[in-house]
C-alpha cells in the first residue's frame, strides 16, 4: 500500500495534472509562437518521448531553462529539467562552433585574460560584431562582457597567509566571470567577510559549473567537469568549510542541475553550498554585526535573477539589502531579464530575448535607481545593455556601504 | 528568519489575509507552493452577497475592480447561473432575455472559446446568433505552424491592440443590441474590459474560456503586488515540508527551498486549499493534512469518499480539517492555540459552484481579525 505514496516518476512528471498554469509563466511563449510551451515541451512531450523518441520536438531548444514554470507549478513537477533532460538523451545534433565558443567560458577566459585590453578593444569594434554576426550568428547588436587583464585567483593566491589568519574559513566557488571579467566582485565579497571576521580559501582547482555547457548541448563536457567539481567540493567541505558563491546560477547548478540533469551524485555536499548573501544574512541573524557607513546613500532596485527564484533565496538578498542604513529599496516585479546565460547572445534568439526583457526594463526605467542590484552576471549584462543602468550584485553593494577601516 | 505571521498558502485565502495583516503593521510571510486556484477563478464570489466592507476596501487598494447585483451570468455553454458579487468584468443579468440578437465574436486558431456551444444554447432560448471571426494582424504573428492560439498570447496581444478590436467590431456590427467576447481581457492592464465597453455601442458581455482564467491570473498579481507593496514577503514555489510544534504551540516550519532555515512566527495560517493544492492528500487508506497531521474531517470507508456517477455531489469536497470555534485546527482532538486554518483546507467547498471564493475572503478576514485581536506575546 505504501506504492502509491513513495513511488515518483522521473523529474516528478506524472504528477502534471495538465492545469496549464506554467504556460502562463513562461517567457519564451510570450513571444515566440515557435516554442510548444512547458506544458508540451515537459510533462505531455515526455509521456510520448518514452513511448518513441521519434516523438521529441526539436523546438525544445528555445527553452531558456529559466525554471519560472517550476515555480508556478502546483504539484512540484521539475518542468525545466524534464525539458533540459530531453535534450540531452534525445538530441544528438552536434553543437556548432558557436555554440561551442559560447559555452566554453573557461578556455575563453584563459584565452583572452593574458591579452585583455586587446581583446576589450576588438569585440567593442563594430566591425568585429559585424563579423561575429555574419560567420558564427552571434548577433552584432549584443555587447560582450569586457575581460580582466588579472585574474581573481591570481589575485587571491596572493593573499593566501593573510587570509588563513582568519579564525573561521568558508571556501569560495568565485566561477569563471568574476576570475576572468570581474574580479572587483570577488574582492567586495573578500572584503565583507574580512569584517565579518570570516577568510576566504580557493577551491582545489574549480572548473566551470558548466551550465552553458549544459544548455548547448554539450552535456558530456559538463558531467566530467561536475564530477570534477563536486570533487573539489567534497575536499573543502570534508575539511569543514562552507562554500559560497556570488553567482546565482553557479549555486543552482552545483546543488541542483548536476544531480537532476547530468546525474552527478552531490548529495554529501549540496547543503554546504550556498549563495554568499544567504550565508551572510545567516551570519548577521546570529548575532554578527557589520559597520556601514554613516552617510551612505543608495536608490537601489533588485531583480531577482529566475535561478535564484528557483532556489527560493532571493529573499535572502532582498532583507540584507534592506538591512544597510540608507539604502532605499524598492523590488522590481519577478520577470525574466530575457538573456538567459548565452541564449541571448544567438542571432536566432536576440529579438525574442529584448522582447521578453522589455517589461522588467521598462520598469527599471521607471524607478530610475542609482543602481540595479541582482545576483546574476548575464542579467547584469542584459540590464546595463539595455537600458543604460549599472547593475551591481548585492554583494557589492554591501561592500561599497560598508564603513572604513 | 522570524515574522509575525507565517502563511502556508498564496492563493485568494493567504493574500487576502496576508494583505489584512501587513496592512496592520504585523510583518507576514507567504510560503506558496507553486501558483494557485485563483488562476482558474470564474470571476463571481458565489457565496458572497454584498462585499463586506472591509473586503471592498481591501479589493479597491489593490486596484481590483468589484460590483454587486442580484442576478444570473452567462456560461460558456450559452446557460445561466446566479451571480451576485463579481469582478467587474462579470455582466450580471437581472432580466431575460439578456439580449435578442447577439454578435459572437472569436478569433481564427483560437481553440478555448467553442463558440458553436454558446451559440446553440443561446437560439435554443429564442436568441438570434451571429458569429464573426476577427482578425487582426497582431494576432495572425502569434500563430505558429499549429495555427492554435491560447487565450494568454491573445490576452497579452489584446492589452495593447484593444482599440483595434474595437474599431473591427463596430464596422462588423449590424443591428445586434450585445456583442459576447471571450475573457482575454486585462491581464496586465485591468482598465482593458471597461474601455472596451465604452468603446462599442452595444451590450459587451465576457464570457468564460479555458484555463488558466485571466481575470483569475489578473486578480493574483494584483493581489501580490498590493502584499508585496505592503511589505509582505511572498515565497513563491517553496513548500511547508514540516512544523515544530510543542505543546500545542507551533515554533517554527521547514521548508524545502530554505532546508534548515527555519521559518518562525508567532502565528500562523494554514490556507493551503484542499486537494488540488495538496492541502489535503489521501493515499489509499485515508484522508489527511499533509503539514501538521491535523484532524480531518472525513468519511471513514474509501466507499463513502466518493459517488461512482461523476457529476453528483462528491463526498470528498466536503473533507476538511477539523477546527474549534476560533478556526484553531485540532490534533488528537486538542487545538494548536497559535495556528488558523483558512480557506478550502476547511473543506465544504463546491468548486463546481465557485464557493470556493467567498469561504476564502470569508476565513481569511475571520482569520486576520482573531490574529489581530490575539495577544502576540502567546509563547
Amino acid at each position: 500500500m505504501k506504492l502509491q505514496e513513495y513511488t515518483s516518476s522521473r523529474h516528478n512528471f506524472e504528477e502534471c495534472m495538465k492545469c496549464t498554469v506554467c504556460t502562463a509563466y513562461c517567457p519564451v511563449m510570450q513571444v515566440n509562437p515557435l516554442y510548444p510551451g512547458p506544458k508540451q515541451a515537459g510533462p505531455d512531450g515526455e509521456r510520448l518521448r518514452l513511448k518513441d523518441p521519434y516523438f521529441f520536438n526539436y523546438a525544445l531548444k528555445y527553452c531558456m531553462n529559466c525554471k519560472r514554470c517550476e515555480v508556478a507549478c502546483p504539484s512540484g513537477v521539475r518542468i525545466a529539467d524534464l525539458i533540459q533532460s530531453a535534450r540531452i538523451r534525445y538530441d544528438h545534433t552536434k553543437p556548432k562552433l558557436r555554440d561551442q565558443i559560447l559555452a566554453s567560458t573557461d578556455l575563453m577566459g584563459s584565452l583572452a585574460r593574458p591579452f585583455a585590453p586587446i581583446v576589450n578593444g576588438v569585440t567593442g569594434l563594430k566591425l568585429t560584431r559585424g563579423v561575429l554576426d555574419a560567420t558564427l550568428k552571434i548577433d552584432h547588436r549584443r555587447t560582450f562582457p569586457r575581460y580582466s587583464g588579472r585574474s581573481f585567483e591570481a589575485w587571491l593566491r596572493r593573499r593566501e597567509k593573510e587570509q588563513s589568519a582568519f579564525t573561521e574559513q568558508v571556501a569560495y566557488f568565485h566561477g569563471c566571470y568574476v576570475n576572468y571579467n570581474y574580479p572587483k566582485l570577488g574582492k567586495d565579497l573578500v572584503k565583507v567577510l574580512n569584517a565579518l571576521g570570516v577568510g576566504v580559501k580557493l577551491l582545489d582547482h574549480e572548473k566551470c559549473c558548466g551550465i552553458a555547457l549544459i544548455t548547448n548541448g554539450m552535456s558530456k563536457k559538463a558531467t566530467s567537469q561536475a564530477i570534477h567539481n563536486v570533487e573539489a567540493l567534497r575536499k573543502a567541505v570534508s575539511a569543514g568549510l562552507k562554500v559560497l558563491t556570488s553567482s546565482s546560477t553557479c549555486a543552482l547548478t552545483l546543488r541542483d542541475e548536476y544531480p537532476e540533469l547530468l546525474g552527478v551524485d552531490n548529495a554529501d555536499v549540496r547543503d554546504s553550498v550556498m549563495l554568499a548573501t544567504r550565508y551572510i544574512f545567516e551570519r548577521l541573524e546570529k548575532g554578527a554585526t557589520l559597520r556601514f557607513k554613516p552617510d551612505y546613500h543608495r536608490k537601489v532596485a533588485y531583480h531577482t535573477p529566475c535561478h535564484l527564484e528557483r532556489m527560493g533565496w532571493g529573499v535572502f538578498s532582498e532583507k540584507l539589502l534592506r538591512s544597510i542604513p540608507g539604502l532605499e529599496f524598492t523590488s522590481l516585479d519577478s520577470a525574466c531579464c530575457g538573456i538567459a546565460g548565452t541564449y541571448g547572445f544567438k542571432k536566432e534568439n536576440y529579438e525574442a530575448s529584448q522582447a521578453i526583457g522589455e517589461p522588467l526594463f521598462e520598469q527599471i526605467r521607471s524607478v530610475d535607481p542609482e543602481v540595479v542590484a541582482c545576483d546574476c552576471e548575464t542579467c547584469k549584462w542584459q540590464i546595463e545593455m539595455s537600458t543604460g543602468y549599472t547593475v551591481e550584485n548585492p554583494i557589492s553593494l554591501l561592500a561599497d556601504a560598508l564603513a572604513d577601516e | 528568519m522570524r515574522f509575525d505571521t507565517l502563511i502556508i498558502g498564496g492563493g485568494l485565502t493567504g493574500l487576502v489575509a496576508g494583505i489584512s495583516l501587513q496592512k496592520a503593521g504585523r510583518s507576514t510571510a507567504i510560503v506558496s507552493t507553486g501558483q494557485n486556484t485563483l488562476h482558474f477563478f470564474s470571476g463571481s464570489f458565489a457565496s458572497l452577497k454584498e462585499a463586506p466592507q472591509p473586503m471592498a476596501e481591501l479589493f479597491a487598494e489593490a486596484g481590483i475592480g468589484l460590483h454587486y447585483s442580484p442576478g444570473v451570468r452567462l456560461m460558456p455553454m450559452g446557460t445561466f447561473r446566479e451571480a451576485e458579487l463579481s469582478l467587474d468584468d462579470v455582466s450580471i443579468f437581472s432580466t431575460s432575455p439578456f439580449a435578442r440578437r447577439v454578435l459572437v465574436i472569436s478569433f481564427p486558431g483560437y481553440h478555448e472559446f467553442f463558440h458553436p456551444f454558446l451559440v446553440e444554447g443561446l437560439e435554443k432560448q429564442g436568441i438570434y446568433c451571429r458569429v464573426h471571426m476577427l482578425d487582426l494582424p497582431e494576432l495572425s504573428r502569434l500563430k505558429p505552424a499549429t495555427g492554435e492560439m491560447r487565450s494568454l498570447q491573445l490576452a497579452r496581444t489584446l492589452d495593447t491592440a484593444w482599440n483595434k478590436l474595437v474599431q473591427e467590431i463596430r464596422l462588423v456590427l449590424k443591428d445586434e443590441d450585445t456583442v459576447i467576447l471571450p475573457q482575454v481581457f486585462g491581464l496586465n492592464d485591468p482598465s482593458v474590459p471597461g474601455r472596451i465597453r465604452q468603446g462599442i455601442p452595444a451590450q459587451v458581455v465576457f464570457v468564460g474560456t479555458f484555463p488558466p482564467s485571466i481575470p483569475g491570473i489578473r486578480t493574483q498579481i494584483l493581489l501580490k503586488r498590493r502584499f508585496e507593496v505592503l511589505g509582505g514577503t511572498y515565497l513563491m514555489g517553496d513548500q511547508v515540508m514540516e512544523a515544530h510544534v510543542h505543546d500545542g504551540v507551533v515554533h517554527s516550519v521547514v521548508t524545502r527551498n530554505l532546508d534548515n532555515h527555519y521559518l518562525e512566527a508567532d502565528h500562523f495560517v494554514l490556507a493551503s486549499g484542499s486537494f488540488f493544492s495538496k492541502g489535503l492528500m489521501s493515499n489509499p487508506m485515508r484522508v489527511y493534512e499533509p503539514v501538521f497531521g491535523l484532524d480531518v474531517a472525513a468519511a471513514e470507508d474509501r466507499n463513502d469518499w466518493y459517488n461512482p456517477e461523476f457529476a453528483a455531489d462528491q463526498p470528498y469536497m466536503g473533507f476538511g480539517v477539523l477546527t474549534d470555534s476560533s478556526l484553531h485546527p485540532m490534533v488528537d482532538g486538542r487545538p494548536l492555540k497559535n495556528l488558523f486554518a483558512a480557506g478550502s483546507v476547511l473543506g465544504a467547498t463546491r468548486p463546481e459552484l465557485g464557493t470556493g471564493a467567498g469561504l476564502a475572503v470569508n476565513s481569511a478576514f475571520a482569520v486576520a481579525d482573531a490574529i489581530l485581536q490575539s495577544d502576540t506575546s502567546i509563547r
